[in-house]
């Protein structure tokens, strides 16, 4: 199974360790993972702030970059959102494209939905001794449905117990660049968030988006929690192994 | 209603610092969106129901003309004057001289979003009329000379207390605290402006158009009492607001309620259809309808349309997280939130409301919980292309897009520079790994940290990795 791997521009900045973590799980499952170098951005930063010609630049590139794999994986429900809700609106205006982007979008999958519905995974390599607490990002849930997915898959860690917040659905306040236009409502938001992972008394919070996370764990930090660990889902499901990030 | 929308940041800083509408909002959120989600499990297809609202919305839309007039001949044959009313100013003229002709001193009025929108209060009031509100939101505001803050529930941004203490100042009666003994007070106080007025004003959530009916939809009974007891009643209409018949009225009830307050049917649901007949007991010897474009029809024809589909439930600003936390005023104009964020820019200017668009995460909350499937982010985002496209965004952001989109679409250069950013972020973060403050990026470090990055690229690690494989 040829599966390429979206690494996403802030895994591929800020967190590599997800992106090896991703990888390793990936092809413990026996898949074979291509990784296209010349990747860089979905182009939604473009396309939220109102720069379309931008934005189909890079999605264009997108579409070249992965028209030979099988399945195109996300660790990232806001990049896999923009691909697949989003492409085919942002390139209805090349027509021709229309093939491709229907492939490309029928293709490309959320990690955790990827890991649950298409690999059928039952063991995971990792292990979490600890409670944790787990975030829907906006866009995962809302857009590509992910909410059971990276439950059931956490619920196989061994040592891991879940335990859901008040309103795990609600945003963190992140919203791409309306976090630093918006910076005060942004962490007004972010602190109702973090005033929820408190109230579940959870080790870590798990989440499976690179902007909420660096926002909850922003906040976090700010306001003087540095105990609770903010952690993306496939970090506690690959376990150590991809320690060399 | 003048605009206030390029004071958005102010206005929302300004909120973030008082303390009474914060818990004031915190009822909203446990209120509203409870009640929803509980009332719309009442209904076992919900988003059947849904989609067919949706579907029947598109079309009335998409037969204005025809409804309307078929409105218009049906009103008419009850006897009902219908007028039809391009501006705002128009209607408040409409409405001026309705109530000369009829020598009418004062009025009382039901809750009107589009009464805000023409200001019409104000002109009847600086033309000697003397105008009360009776919603009790609305009664709370006039009172406090304020504007709503919530299209269901102006007065949604106070507290109890503060209410307690605006009766207080204004009644000159002994201070109470229950709410119940409030209201029952503000009812005292209103009830003589029932009996006296001469005309009555109000607005519509709907027209039917097969059988020339106004309704409204309301929960304490002055709306019934606005259009029944004066001598001459006025409802003032959005075009948009016209349905084909009753009974797509009564399906698209089931949703407006359950979505707006979580009750499976309001208190009130009062029809119009025409002045006092022969033989009926109650009703206003004379009834007028004003239909009024005010910018409808170009946002018709534009490609924001889908929000005319809007039936006023409030759900959006009640799920939004930027609205929850801000409230309604540092909006500026007569709809807040994911709604107003469109509607205003469409009604009042593009460049007269450029943060609105902006100010918001895309969560989608409003999205879905939309009981007309309205696409608000996507909305936002067409408004926020027409900015770009017009100029109307701040150089520095212009051009850190194109340096952005310039790097991204050239990986080699995009490795480099990932490469440098990654290390020095690295470097910033020293041993706690955080960034405290970022030059340009204040916005964000003003009360957050920035996680650092780990010190090399994803990229990098994988070409290494790669090589180790070898």
């Amino acid at each position: 199974m040829r599966v390429g791997l979206f690494v996403t521009c802030l895994v591929d900045l800020v967190r590599p360790r997800i992106g090896l973590c991703t990888l390793d799980l990936l092809e413990g499952a026996g898949c074979d993972v291509v990784v296209p170098t010349t990747q860089t951005c979905c182009g939604q930063p473009g396309y939220n702030s109102g720069d379309r010609k931008a934005a189909q630049v890079l999605a264009k590139k997108v579409l070249r970059e992965f028209a030979d794999c099988e399945y195109v994986v996300v660790p990232s429900g806001s990049c896999g959102g923009m691909i697949k809700a989003h492409y085919p609106e942002l390139l209805s205006e090349f027509p021709d494209l229309k093939p491709d982007v229907d492939r490309l979008v029928a293709r490309t999958w959320e990690l955790a939905d990827f890991l649950v519905n298409v690999l059928k995974l039952e063991q995971v390599p990792g292990r979490f001794d600890g409670s944790v607490t787990y975030h829907d990002s906006c866009s995962g849930l809302r857009e590509l449905h992910v909410k059971s997915q990276p439950r059931k898959l956490l619920s196989k860690v061994p040592g891991l117990t879940l335990k859901e917040m008040a309103t795990p659905e609600q945003c963190c306040g992140f919203g791409g660049t309306f976090a630093v236009k918006f910076g005060d409502i942004s962490s007004r938001i972010a602190d109702q968030k973090c005033a929820d992972i408190g109230g579940t008394g959870a080790d870590a919070v798990v989440l499976g988006d690179l902007g909420c996370m660096l926002n909850i764990e922003g906040r976090l930090r700010r306001r003087g929690d540095s105990k609770t660990k903010v952690l993306h889902f496939v970090e506690v499901l690959a376990g150590t192994r991809a320690s060399d990030g | 209603m003048q605009v206030q929308s390029e004071k958005f940041k102010a206005g929302a800083a300004k909120s973030l610092n008082n303390p009474h509408l914060l818990k004031a909002m915190g009822n909203l959120r446990n209120r509203m969106v409870t009640g929803r989600a509980k009332s719309i499990l009442e209904l076992d297809n919900f988003e059947e129901i849904r989609e067919a609202a949706r579907a029947t919305r598109d079309l009335a839309l998409a037969n204005l003309d025809y409804l309307l007039e078929e409105f218009e001949r049906n009103a008419t044959a009850r006897g009902t004057n219908v007028h039809w009313a391009e501006t705002g100013k128009d209607v408040n003229q409409l409405v001026l001289d309705i109530a000369r002709s009829n020598n009418v001193r004062k009025i009382i009025k039901s809750k009107s979003m589009l009464g805000e929108e023409t200001g019409l209060n104000h002109f009847l009031e600086a033309s000697g009329i003397e105008v009360r509100e009776t919603d009790l939101g609305e009664y709370i505001i006039q009172e406090a000379g304020e504007t709503p803050s919530h299209i269901i529930a102006p007065a949604i941004h106070r507290t109890k207390d503060e209410v307690s203490d605006l009766f207080h100042e204004k009644h000159k009666l002994p201070r109470k605290t229950d709410i119940a003994e409030m209201t029952r007070e503000a009812r005292m106080v209103l009830r003589p402006h029932f009996l006296s007025a001469d005309m009555g004003i109000s607005g519509a959530n709907f027209l039917v158009a097969e059988s020339g009916t106004t309704m409204i939809v309301t929960n304490e009974g002055n709306g019934r009492m606005t259009t029944t007891l004066p001598r001459v009643h006025v409802a003032i209409v959005g075009i948009e607001k016209v349905l084909p018949t009753l009974e797509d009225v009564a399906f698209i009830l089931r949703l407006l309620t359950r979505s707006a307050t979580g009750q499976s049917i309001s208190n009130y649901l009062t029809f119009t259809t025409g002045p006092k007949q022969p033989g009926d007991k109650d009703g206003p010897d004379e009834f007028h309808v004003i239909i009024v474009d005010a910018g409808r029809t170009k946002v018709l024809d534009s490609n924001l349309r889908e929000a005319l589909r809007c039936i006023r439930c409030g759900a959006c600003m009640n799920h939004c997280p930027v609205y929850q936390n801000i409230g309604g005023h540092p909006y500026g104009w007569v709809y807040p939130g994911p709604i107003g964020s469109v509607l205003t820019p469409a009604f009042v200017g593009i460049e007269n409301a450029i943060d609105l668009p902006n100010a918001a995460t895309f969560c989608n909350q409003c999205g879905v919980v939309c009981p007309v499937k309205i696409p608000l982010p996507d909305l936002m985002r067409k408004l926020r292309e027409k900015q770009v496209e017009r100029g109307l965004r701040p150089r520095s952001e212009r051009l850190g897009l194109k340096v952005w989109a310039w790097f991204a679409a050239r990986p080699t250069l995009y490795s480099a520079l990932t490469r440098i950013a990654a290390r020095l972020g690295h470097w910033a973060g020293g041993r706690t790994g955080l960034i405290h403050s970022l030059l340009g990026g204040a916005g964000w470090t003003r009360d957050r940290d920035l996680p650092a990055p780990q010190g090399k690229t994803f990229r990098d690690l994988y070409a290494a990795r790669a090589r180790r494989r070898i």
